[in-house]
């Protein structure tokens, strides 16, 4: 009971936290350059938060797969922390106004239909909630991408979080290389995600028709 | 008799006339010929739906099949030989590391090949090459497969794998920069181990071979042999597993390479979840199994 109210807490929180990070977003649609400075702060406070839905996948108040939650919630953490937080280019590209219609339309109608789902009105975002990502879902990865991209040249260019031999341990390790192994990741790991969500919505919505 | 053949999701594809001595395998190919089905190894049939693959040599009347019985089909994608999959899997290594050994200008610049090498690197190239080299040979000349094919994804993420480790490694030991470790005893010690452990996987692999008569599939319980390195059969299930363990950990130490440890960690991690799967097979098919063998790391795991 306790956990269930937590729960709606939670996912109301985050529904409204998001709702606001969009309202911000829209505010400086017509230069993208500006959208990062002025969306920063509650974005970084609302997407750390998600962290939290690995710590509910491992306590088992809520049943999804710790792992894929960890990846799917870490790749964003990632990329506002370790990107966007590092490197002044990335901030200003293309990829943040692309990030932000992908990643606040889909967490606002996650969120929300978590939420409308444990007061028991479940049926009013389903469709919205396995539908959209077909076409949000590869826009935010885009956005991500590009984002990443335009950080690359930065990171060589300041030596960001690079440690080079010789050294004891004999090992270096080059942020640059990380940063283009972690683009190259996408390419395995996206299509898993992507047609997991359409294994979910087959199952979700086709189960709705029959009932 | 007639028996129905299912798809995972319950519906029937094809009813095919079979009799009781009918092998899983006979079903297959009859599946195959009918064109309800892919070539029989990328067959899998089961009695539920996400059951327990069937063996090839079981009979119907051994899996209490009667008319109307119904077995689940799943197609298990292309399949690729197993041999062809390790000789890849172990050429491509060798390869590498023996490449990025003569220090290539495009990975450490013009004038790299000329600098000094330290004495423990052209040991480190010795015992990679000499640990790829027995597993090419291995391949060919002593393992015996309890399955002909794998998913040809498996290819991809092997090779994908063991090449990448290789370079990686390779990359950090043959650097112009590499810094060896400050005491040689460490090299001696490093390599001596590694030779034994090297010398205790093959005597396991040998001692795997001659458990399973040629030309069949059968499964016995390993027990320790005339060879004194055949022992560790009395603490786990997967020796082989445990000296290549020791094997990688003696290449790190004698190294002293972090990558090279990483790589120890994901070898290690990878072998013992497949070490507790076969040790998990040998205590369900074996009633007998001997009690207080562990899977991988004597007394522990």
């Amino acid at each position: 009971m306790l956990a269930k109210a937590y729960l709606i807490f939670y996912n109301l929180a985050l529904t409204l936290g998001w709702g606001y990070v969009l309202y911000l977003a829209f505010e400086k649609r017509n230069d993208h350059t500006k959208m990062w400075k002025h969306v920063e702060i509650p974005l970084k406070i609302f997407q750390t938060a998600a962290l939290m839905e690995v710590v509910h996948a491992a306590v088992g108040i809520v049943k999804s797969n710790v792992f894929l939650t960890f990846f799917q919630v870490m790749s964003r953490v990632f990329l506002l922390w370790c990107v966007l937080e590092v490197s002044p280019p990335a901030t200003t590209s293309i990829g943040v106004p692309i990030c932000m219609i992908a990643w606040d339309i889909t967490e606002i109608i996650r969120y929300g239909y978590y939420f409308l789902n444990l007061i028991g009105l479940s049926q009013l975002l389903v469709w919205f909630r396995y539908t959209l990502f077909i076409f949000l879902y590869p826009i935010g990865i885009t956005g991500e991408l590009i984002c990443i991209y335009y950080s690359l040249d930065f990171v060589k260019q300041k030596k960001m979080w690079t440690y080079s031999m010789p050294n004891a341990l004999n090992v270096t390790f080059d942020y640059q290389y990380a940063l283009i192994l972690v683009m190259l990741s996408y390419i395995p790991i996206f299509p898993q995600l992507y047609f997991h969500m359409f294994a979910q919505r087959k199952k979700i919505l086709g189960k709705n028709k029959v009932n | 008799m007639e028996i129905e053949i299912c798809s995972a999701s319950g519906r029937v594809i094809t009813k095919l006339p079979v009799y009781a001595s009918s092998t899983v395998g006979d079903v297959k190919g009859k599946i195959h010929q009918a064109k309800k089905g892919p070539y029989p190894g990328r067959q899998m049939l089961r009695l539920e739906a996400k059951g327990k693959a069937l063996d090839d040599k079981s009979t119907l009347a051994d899996l209490g099949i009667k008319s109307g019985g119904k077995l689940f089909l799943k197609d298990l994608g292309p399949q690729i030989g197993w041999i062809t999959v390790f000789l890849s899997e172990y050429a491509g290594p060798l390869a590498i590391y023996m490449w990025i050994y003569t220090r290539p200008w495009i990975f450490y610049g013009d004038k790299a090949a000329s600098k000094p090498y330290a004495q423990v690197v052209h040991i480190a190239a010795a015992c990679w090459g000499f640990h790829y080299a027995k597993r090419l040979l291995e391949t060919i000349f002593v393992h015996r497969f309890s399955h002909a094919t794998m998913p040809i994804m498996n290819l991809f993420k092997n090779c994908g794998y063991y090449w990448g480790f290789a370079a990686y490694v390779a990359y950090h030991v043959n650097h112009p920069l590499y810094t060896a470790p400050s005491y040689d005893i460490q090299v001696y010690v490093g390599a001596a181990l590694f030779v034994l452990s090297e010398l205790g996987n093959l005597s396991i692999h040998v001692a795997l071979r001659n458990l399973r008569p040629p030309g069949t599939t059968e499964r016995r319980i390993p027990y320790p042999t005339s060879n004194p390195f055949t022992a560790l059969f009395k603490y786990v299930s997967c020796p082989n597993y445990t000296y290549e363990f020791y094997a990688w950990l003696s290449f790190t130490v004698m190294t002293q390479c972090l990558p090279a440890g990483l790589f120890t960690i994901a070898g290690m991690y990878q072998m013992t979840v497949w070490a507790l799967g076969k040790h998990r097979n040998y205590k369900k098919e074996f009633a007998k199994y001997p009690r207080g063998r562990k899977s991988i790391i004597p007394f522990v795991i």
